[in-house]
């Protein structure tokens, strides 16, 4: 593997605390040096990254790939191609595919197809309970020797407060956080939109964001008897966003994460019956988009996720209350979030953060920061890149996203992992 | 009859029409009930014309009051009713509606369980859409039609207040109506129990009540909503006992309202429900009128969408 010379880019890791123009050398599937100035290795590829920003390979927590089970949508190497696209190093592969990941051999069938690909690096999460039927615990250990980094029933909550206890408790002895889709079903009732005057306009049924609040409000005080490590998926109302503020506060292992529609869109965009404005959580209120945006910049929320969940036109061409629930988001995941730095919401280190050093931390995941030894996960970003994205040149074999057509300012032009480029944009034209 | 000022291809909902839209369809309504009470029920005025009602929901008065309006205007009118949602009968509604499309209908009139189902038609086809009744979103021609019947027994809407009891939460023709009398200068209440109130009710500029008596104080026409026996199931209600008790519309009760109240209900009614027989029968009741309104608004909106348009009708020397 030829080694890379990235030179005198804007190195941006909020890791190390650093911004300023840097080169890094990346060499054996690691950083090896970062400085200025720096003596090209003998045999290294010289990457000019002027008037660029380098940044940490963006890490994803949440992501759908489909495969095995549902390759229509999405497959890894699809998936993987997207990813990196987005300027994404690593991806963590939610267990609802077909079969569901909760044993041993679907995980390594995941990290077989994922390492046959050999673009981003896919992290499994298993199950929390067999075949997502929230009765009986899954197979954790075993899950954890293969290879998964945390448990989830992800489109599902583990509705039942005396089996999440006990999958806190089993999850800890395994070192395994338990990330929940916090919505309580008795609440939500299948609702395929927000509860709000948008819904009574709209004459859709409703969720009640106390369907996600109740729930992150009882796991809460599950994890201070259990001190088990507990993440809260795509959490969407500022209620919960209070919950885990006061629960940070008082020390408890509990973190959370955002998607980048749910920062951007409110539940007005589904007044139309557009059925890509449909995804669960459900789009919320401006006061939650406010309160989501706020949390970010704070640290309540630990990390922006894209709950990538690619459908096709099979599953979204339907009524409203019969369509699917999601959107695609890799590939416009950063450009989301650098309109929210554009717009002053936040600062730009702050946005990198939340996509590196922040996932990184959540589930101990190697990464997120240009460190030297660190892997070589390197994205490099050009803010002033034009960048509309379109059905024909989203990478992802599913189109589902509410933000086609949308012009954006700033996109990831290479994405490196492991010391290899899975991603070179910058023959592509601006659009 | 006059060029046509009804800037609209499809009939929505109600959120789409102007104050001035609605008023030109009741104007228009208003000279088609004529025509039914004619010995010969018939005009020529769509002759020629193609219009599917498609019914995708069970439904007995609007399928009729539909396919009869087209008929009194000499249409062409298919009905095809097929209940179920689209994914129980293995054909989507995008398909199914591509293939009355080429067809070649001038108008499709639909009625669907799902909420925005016609939306998405206006959306796919070329067609005049109409909606019938969608979800728990919009029944616009119920509305228009309750509306001509408000106008007829008091003749303006200014001013007056309209109560409408029940179950708001899951009635699109609360919605529809909800909207229509608000752009005509109408003052409404609603008044139910609040596990059938819908979310933010009270911004869209209706007055809320938590019982019957104050919300009837004055009233100038009463609206009762049908209660579906899935609330009991669903615990939204202990039971029709309590509910009739509570909000079910009695003589007494209606005591309360003014004395030259009306009495309406979109139908099918339950008796003793929501209204007691001797108020569904009784002289305050014009929920018949209703019905027959029902013909002459539709008559007035398939015109408006698929009649002939001004200059169609002075080359054929109309």
């Amino acid at each position: 593997m030829r080694a890379l010379h990235v030179r005198r880019g804007r190195v941006l890791d909020p890791a190390s605390n650093t911004d300023r123009e840097l080169d890094v050398v990346l060499s054996e599937g690691r950083i090896v040096a970062l400085g200025a100035g720096l003596a090209a290795p003998a045999g290294a590829e010289e990457i000019d990254a002027r008037g660029m920003l380098v940044v940490p390979g963006l890490i994803d927590l949440h992501a759908h790939l489909r495969e095995p089970g549902e390759e229509y949508k999405e497959d890894i190497a699809s998936a993987s191609a997207s990813a990196a696209a987005g300027g994404f190093a690593a991806v963590c592969a939610m267990p609802n595919t077909t079969p569901v990941n909760d044993t041993r051999a679907v995980t390594e069938l995941i990290l077989e197809r994922a390492r046959a690909v050999a673009g981003v690096r896919v992290y499994p999460i298993g199950a929390i309970t067999r075949g997502l039927e929230g009765q009986a615990l899954s197979e954790m250990a075993e899950l954890r020797e293969a290879g998964c980094v945390a448990v989830s029933d992800d489109g599902k909550c583990v509705a039942s407060a005396g089996l999440m206890r006990r999958a806190l408790e089993y999850a800890r002895t395994f070192g395994l956080p338990v990330i929940q889709h916090a919505e309580d079903p008795t609440l939500s009732l299948g609702g395929s939109m927000n509860e709000s005057v948008s819904s009574t306009r709209a004459g859709l049924r409703g969720q009640p964001h106390e369907a996600e609040s109740t729930i992150v409000a009882r796991d809460i005080a599950l994890v201070e008897r259990t001190g088990a490590r507990y993440h809260v998926a795509h959490v969407s109302t500022q209620a919960s966003v209070w919950l885990v503020r006061e629960a940070k506060r008082r020390g408890l292992p509990v973190t959370c994460e955002v998607t980048p529609h749910h920062l951007t869109l409110t539940d007005e965009a589904c007044l139309g019956y557009d059925t890509l404005t449909k995804c669960n959580p459900p789009l919320r209120e401006a006061a939650d988009v406010e309160a989501l945006r706020e949390a970010l910049a704070d640290g309540t929320i630990d990390a922006v996720a894209t709950d990538h969940a690619p459908h096709t036109p099979v599953e979204k061409d339907l009524e409203f209350d019969h369509a699917a629930s999601g959107i695609v988001g890799f590939e416009t995941a950063l450009p989301l979030v650098l309109a929210l730095v554009a717009s002053s919401r936040l600062t730009l280190a702050q946005a990198i953060e939340r996509l590196t050093a922040g996932p990184a931390r959540v589930l101990g995941l190697p990464g997120g920061t240009l460190a030297a030894g660190a892997p070589a996960d390197v994205t490099i970003v050009d803010l002033e890149r034009a960048f509309t994205p379109r059905a024909d040149t989203l990478r992802s074999k599913s189109k589902n996203s509410p933000f086609l057509g949308r012009a954006f300012c700033g996109r990831a032009m290479l994405t490196i992992v492991g010391g290899t480029i899975v991603f070179d944009g910058r023959a592509e034209p601006a659009a | 009859m006059t060029a046509r000022a009804f800037p609209h291809r499809h009939l929505l909902g109600i959120a789409q029409l102007s104050r001035d839209d609605i008023v030109t369809v009741l104007d228009l309504a208003e000279t088609f009930i004529e025509i039914s009470e004619r010995p010969i029920k018939r005009v020529p005025t769509l002759r020629g014309r193609t219009v599917i009602n498609l019914f995708m929901e069970p439904s007995t008065r609007t399928r009729m009051s539909f396919e009869i309006a087209g008929k009194r205007l000499s249409a062409d009118v298919v009905t095809l009713s097929a209940s179920g949602s689209s994914a129980d009968k293995g054909e989507t509604l995008i398909d199914t509606a591509r293939n009355l499309e080429a067809m070649r209908p001038d108008a499709i009139v639909l009625r669907h369980a799902s909420s925005g189902a016609p939306q998405m038609l206006a959306r796919w086809l070329e067609r005049a859409i109409v909606n019938a009744g969608d979800g728990q979103h919009e029944h616009p021609t119920q509305a228009l039609l309750d509306c001509l019947t408000i106008r007829k027994r008091k003749g303006r809407f200014e001013d007056l207040v309209v109560t409408i009891v029940g179950d708001v939460a899951h009635s699109r023709v609360a919605r529809s109506n909800i909207l229509a009398l608000g752009k005509l200068g109408a003052r409404v209440r609603v008044a139910a129990p609040r596990t059938l109130l819908p979310a933010g009710i009270e911004t869209l500029g209706v007055e809320v009540y938590d019982a019957l008596a104050p919300a009837l104080e004055g009233a100038d026409v009463v609206m009762a909503l049908r209660l579906q026996k899935e609330r009991m199931t669903a615990g939204l209600l202990p039971n029709t006992r309590e509910y009739s008790r509570t909000f079910g519309l009695s003589a007494r009760k209606l005591a309360a309202a003014k004395p030259d109240a009306i009495v309406m209900h979109p139908g099918p009614i339950n008796r003793g429900v929501e209204i007691e027989p001797d108020v569904a029968d009784g002289p305050r009741s014009v929920i018949l009128e209703q019905v027959t309104h029902g013909v002459a608004v539709r008559m007035a909106v398939l015109y408006l969408l698929v009649g002939p348009s001004p200059a169609e009708g002075a080359a054929a020397g109309a």
